[in-house]
């Protein structure tokens, strides 16, 4: 990936990173996040990692926020847009902001390993049969039950919306 | 080399069919050259890549808003064929030319916005629903070696970027701040996520037996034929049969086509999230719909139907690109025969006919799947399959939509 590609996405993320917490309008945010996820996504593309990236549009781009937005449709926007700025919330948020970042900032600096270029990586392996092997063979246990959390919680959701109107 | 040169190619590539799309591609290329050869300087290499992205981009383009002009007076040819009328026949030869008119109508009709929208977003909207629709497209193998980004998770590419036109349904519902908007785009948004489990899953199947996830591999997977005339299409085994209908359902939903065409509902709903659409927008909302449509029936073609391969063996001499074409075309024309002879579903009845039929279905054709590829893909394996496959269909049909109960004593339900 050219290092202008890999400007722009990542410009294109953070900015709307930020966008999506500082705007007031619930909708206005979903959107932000999913222009976000789309920049994330073309990193992911530009490592040659086809596969993790279109996973990303798909079930993060694609489905949840469809989830978030329908949701948002159902509720009321208004109170969120109407709330004034808590002086003092805001700057504790902004204080524990600057406070995290130095101390990730000196973290990095005296990691020595994080200053130093990766080895080259030999790609060319097509990654969906990667990431089934993994999953399947090394990790197939942790697999099943996560499946059968996920099938729980949609039988949950059955009974729940099963209940009859009084 | 020189322009005459260039000339005497055209009859030569002219000579094989199969092949012209390609080596038209390098005649443009050579000409680019030849032009800069003229100017007087070598043409740098990163001019000629981009020639090359963009006479692909441009063909597609172009051939698929010609699909669409064209369907448009086909659509509603047949359709009046249909209810026994003669549909349009006044511009140009058999009204050939009433896409061109209605371009022009729609370009020079007032752009209504309403005052309380918000604006930015009703703006966007159209767009929103055009790109992903433009990009997909790009994904489909047309003829042999004729694609134009060969990506090794093509199929899962194709459902992330066709995901973008259910964000923008909901964009213009939401922005139009219109109670009749925003239910078509919450019935929208709800059908296209009920329907997108069945059409993902039926792709899955057809993955897996292809061992790819790229659609040239699974083109590449139909080809052959059987006992030396019957094509190896996915579409003649029990599983992708039923895998293959599914799927065609599904698509349909995914388009808003009728009979799943309860977003846009008229006598309900007014036009759903198209209501406060006029002139150019709502002409860019159309089109979306009709190309997303050709690309998702094309993916059915590369999925089930054997992509570009030709049906029998004596009928190769047809080259590939064209059997791609003519199996779009009739899938388009069985759309519109839905359209002319089903009625409309109710909301409940749909939303009911994708979780309690559908999804089920689509499991029983994936175990199906798995039994005919374990026992060996011959006579047997069909046979297996085939049984798999009609004994969920069966039991589904008696327990989901046999009536059991009167209408009186139904009860309603939470998410009712």
């Amino acid at each position: 990936m050219s290092p202008i590609l890999f400007w722009i996405f990542s410009a294109l993320m953070l900015g709307f990173g930020a966008a999506t917490i500082l705007n007031r309008n619930p909708v206005a945010s979903a959107l932000s996040l999913v222009v976000s996820f789309l920049g994330l996504a073309a990193l992911f593309f530009g490592l040659d990692a086809n596969f993790i990236g279109v996973i990303q549009i798909l079930v993060y781009a694609g489905a949840v926020m469809v989830l978030f937005i329908f949701i948002i449709m159902l509720l009321d926007l208004k109170a969120e847009q109407r709330r004034q700025i808590n002086i003092p919330a805001l700057l504790g948020g902004v204080a524990i902001v600057v406070a995290f970042t130095a101390q990730l900032v000196t973290v990095i600096r005296s990691y020595k390993a994080g200053n130093e270029p990766f080895a080259a990586i030999t790609p060319n392996l097509p990654d969906a049969h990667n990431i089934g092997m993994t999953l399947f063979a090394n990790y197939n246990l942790p697999f099943q039950v996560i499946g059968v959390l996920i099938l729980v919680a949609s039988i949950g959701v059955v009974v729940l919306s099963q209940r009859e109107l009084k | 080399m020189n322009f005459i040169d260039l000339l005497k190619r055209i009859p030569e590539i002219c000579k094989t069919p199969e092949t012209l799309p390609l080596e038209g591609k390098k005649l443009i290329l050579d000409f680019v050259t030849w032009l800069g050869s003229l100017v007087g300087i070598a043409v740098p290499p990163w001019v000629l890549t981009l020639v090359n992205i963009l006479v692909v981009i441009v063909a597609i383009i172009a051939v698929f808003l010609i699909m669409f002009a064209l369907m448009s007076v086909w659509e509603r040819k047949i359709l009046a064929r249909a209810q026994n009328r003669y549909g349009p026949n006044r511009v140009g030869p058999w009204g050939l030319f009433q896409p061109v008119a209605d371009g022009i109508k729609m370009l020079t009709k007032e752009d209504i916005v309403p005052r309380n929208a918000d604006k930015v977003v009703h703006f966007i909207a159209p767009i929103v629903m055009l790109v992903p629709a433009l990009i997909l497209p790009v994904l489909l193998p047309y003829g042999r070696g004729m694609v134009a980004i060969d990506l090794s998770v093509g199929i899962l590419f194709f459902f992330a970027v066709g995901a973008g036109s259910e964000v923008a349904i909901f964009l213009a519902g939401w922005s139009s701040r219109n109670k009749y908007s925003i239910l078509g785009a919450m019935r929208a948004i709800a059908q296209m996520i009920s329907y997108e489990l069945p059409l993902v899953m039926s792709a899955v199947i057809v993955a897996l037996v292809a061992g790819t996830l790229s659609p040239t591999g699974i083109v590449e997977a139909q080809g052959g034929y059987q006992f030396g005339f019957f094509p190896n299409w996915f579409v003649f085994t029990p599983w992708g049969f039923v895998a293959c209908v599914l799927f065609y359902f599904s698509a349909l939903a995914e388009s808003n086509r009728s009979p799943f065409d309860l977003p846009e509902g008229e006598s309900e709903l007014v036009a759903g999230h198209l209501t406060e659409y006029s002139g150019f927008k709502y002409a860019l909302f159309f089109m979306a719909e009709y190309v997303g449509m050709f690309a998702i029936n094309g993916l059915l073609v590369t999925l089930f139907l054997g992509g570009y391969q030709a049906p029998l063996p004596f009928l190769t001499f047809i080259p590939s690109w064209c059997w791609f074409f003519i199996k779009l075309a009739f899938l388009a024309f069985s759309l519109v025969w839905v359209r002319a002879t089903m009625p409309r579903f109710r909301i409940d009845q749909m939303m009911q006919f994708a979780w309690k039929f559908m999804l089920p279905m689509s499991f029983a054709a994936l175990f199906s799947a798995a039994a005919w590829h374990y026992a060996g893909r011959g006579l047997l394996g069909w046979g297996i399959s085939a049984v798999l496959v009609a004994i969920p269909y069966f039991a589904l049909g008696y327990f989901c939509f046999t009536r059991h109960h009167s209408a009186d004593n139904r009860r309603y339900l939470f998410s009712e």
